[in-house]
């Protein structure tokens, strides 16, 4: 692989990540806090999943370490209407 | 009005802020609604679900607490660390063992459920343990840093739990199983083999057709057990986890009605009508089968303190039950459980067991449609016109169209032929019926 593929791979996972947003399914979730302990940012995930509501915060990294390590598949990444299809 | 919840649960907790989002905390020296929540755990409210995963090692104890003291202090109620030890319905009271007595106007009882005790000679020997709260996560661990080999008894998730952590926490493991395969009542042969095959390779010793007779020590501690066949083995501790029993002895007391829950109608009202129950602890009524249910989950506890909080506050709110849906790991395995899926009775528990519902094993006529292989499996139960349950295994990407699927009773007559196809790809099948309902 060229170092050119490579980089274009890595912008890539990054227009992934950046257009897309963690979000609980609340019906799964049991509030064991594996999300929160996980986040390298601090961000309780796990207060999010009690709500239902997806984890708009301006710190996320979208780094995937909670959506990877719940048990119960919980979170998940979905894509956000932000950066992809320009003005509502 | 004075709302008393007892029960420091996930049922409490919701019903406490169903109160307050119909009655919010008004500014100091308002005379405005008062809650109290009594508990008899020394930890309060915490995931109990997540204990299993403080036992693995994956979770720290204090990660287990969902709630800081400023959340509570914005619900603003009181809360009183003790034991209720009796109901007083004509004066509106509660006794508590060494504190001031308690009145109330509305009363939810929340209490959960206990784990039914291991009746055998020697089940008093210090190392002879259960998992009911975190306090005996927490006993588990003691024994287990200083123990080798432990003996793990009893069917259903709360015991798999129990060899999961006491695995991976080192110690060698007999998984005693009086029935011939694990969790028979909820799991196919092929799913019950997949986990039993897996804990093998972890080096898992499992022991069908095993019944412990006689936990043997000596000078008080566990030093190994005596099996019905003569076998023996040696081990430092015993972990059971053998089925649980709704905690219903204050309700009992006082008169209300009870099955082998707390009796309650789709309000979650007991019989008397200033008295609520919600969670391990009530047996619901579900208008849908007619039938009084005793649930032991989660999300069912956490949406039945909501119900129950509202109606208590006036908001006359009906408990629908949604067709129980719980997901679990099963030897490292995510599993997703919905609807209706098993039959029969299991060898291995009592009654229900934690993560445990009834109506799992209500079935109806159906036929069973499958796929996958060791890692990713799937099994339908087809009904006429709709699917009655599904067990996913493995990948969850088809556990979310299902969970809609069996929750809308979504009329699957268009691919119920192809399901039913020897050998038919069933998860094809169903990811192409989703993909065209959602479009």
């Amino acid at each position: 692989m060229g170092f050119l593929t490579f980089f274009k791979q890595d912008a890539n996972k990054h227009a992934v990540l950046a257009s897309g947003q963690v979000v609980p399914d609340s019906a799964r979730c049991v509030q064991c806090g594996i999300c929160t302990y996980n986040c390298p940012i601090g961000i309780d995930v796990r207060a999010h999943a009690w709500r239902g509501e997806p984890v708009k915060h301006s710190q996320c990294i979208t780094c995937g370490e909670c959506v990877a390590r719940c048990p119960r598949g919980v979170l998940r990444f979905e894509q956000t209407d932000l950066f992809t299809k320009g003005k509502s | 009005m004075k709302y008393v919840i007892i029960g420091s649960g996930v049922a409490g907790i919701a019903a406490i802020e169903a109160i307050r989002s119909v009655h919010p905390p008004l500014l100091r020296g308002e005379n405005g609604t008062d809650i109290t929540l009594i508990g008899d755990d020394p930890h309060g409210f915490y995931s109990r679900p997540g204990l299993a995963y403080f036992l693995t090692g994956e979770l720290h104890d204090k990660a287990l607490f969902p709630r800081t003291a400023y959340d509570f202090r914005r619900l603003k109620f009181n809360y009183v660390k003790g034991r209720v030890t009796k109901i007083s319905r004509v004066e509106h009271t509660l006794e508590l063992e060494s504190k001031p007595a308690v009145s109330y106007d509305r009363l939810l009882i929340a209490v959960g459920a206990r784990a039914l005790p291991l009746e055998v000679p020697g089940s008093n020997l210090e190392g002879v343990l259960k998992l009911d709260h975190m306090e005996d996560a927490k006993r588990i661990l003691k024994f287990a840093r200083r123990g080798k080999t432990a003996v793990v008894l009893g069917g259903g998730i709360t015991a798999l739990e129990l060899v999961e952590g006491l695995v991976s926490r080192g110690l060698r493991v007999h998984y005693l199983l009086r029935g011939d395969r694990y969790w028979s009542n909820v799991l196919d042969e092929q799913e019950s083999q997949i986990v039993e095959r897996r804990l093998q390779q972890e080096g898992v010793r499992l022991h069908h057709h095993a019944e412990v007779i006689e936990v043997t020590g000596r000078n008080g501690r566990v030093t190994g057990v005596r099996l019905l066949n003569g076998q023996a083995l040696k081990c430092d501790l015993v972990a059971y986890a053998i089925g649980i029993r709704p905690r219903v002895d204050l309700a009992k007391q006082a008169g209300l009605a009870i099955d082998r829950g707390i009796l309650v109608n789709e309000y979650l009202q007991t019989n008397d009508p200033d008295i609520f129950a919600a969670g391990d602890v009530a047996q619901a009524y579900d208008p849908m089968s007619g039938r009084s249910i005793l649930d032991s989950l989660w999300t069912p506890a956490r949406q039945q303190g909501h119900a129950a909080g509202s109606n208590m506050a006036g908001r006359k709110t009906a408990y629908i039950k949604s067709p129980p849906f719980n997901v679990t790991r099963l030897a490292g395995l995510t599993t997703t459980i919905i609807g209706t899926v098993g039959r029969g009775r299991d060898d291995d528990l009592v009654g229900i067991a934690r993560g445990d519902s009834e109506t799992w094993r209500q079935l109806p006529d159906c036929i069973v449609a499958q796929t996958g292989f060791e890692v990713n499996r799937l099994r339908l139960l087809v009904g006429e016109k709709t699917l009655l349950g599904a067990i996913v295994m493995g990948d969850q990407k088809l556990s979310y169209p299902l969970e809609k699927i069996i929750s809308e009773n979504v009329d699957i007559s268009p691919i119920r032929e192809k399901l039913l196809v020897p050998n038919a790809k069933v998860g094809d099948i169903v990811a192409e019926f989703w993909a065209g309902q959602k479009a």
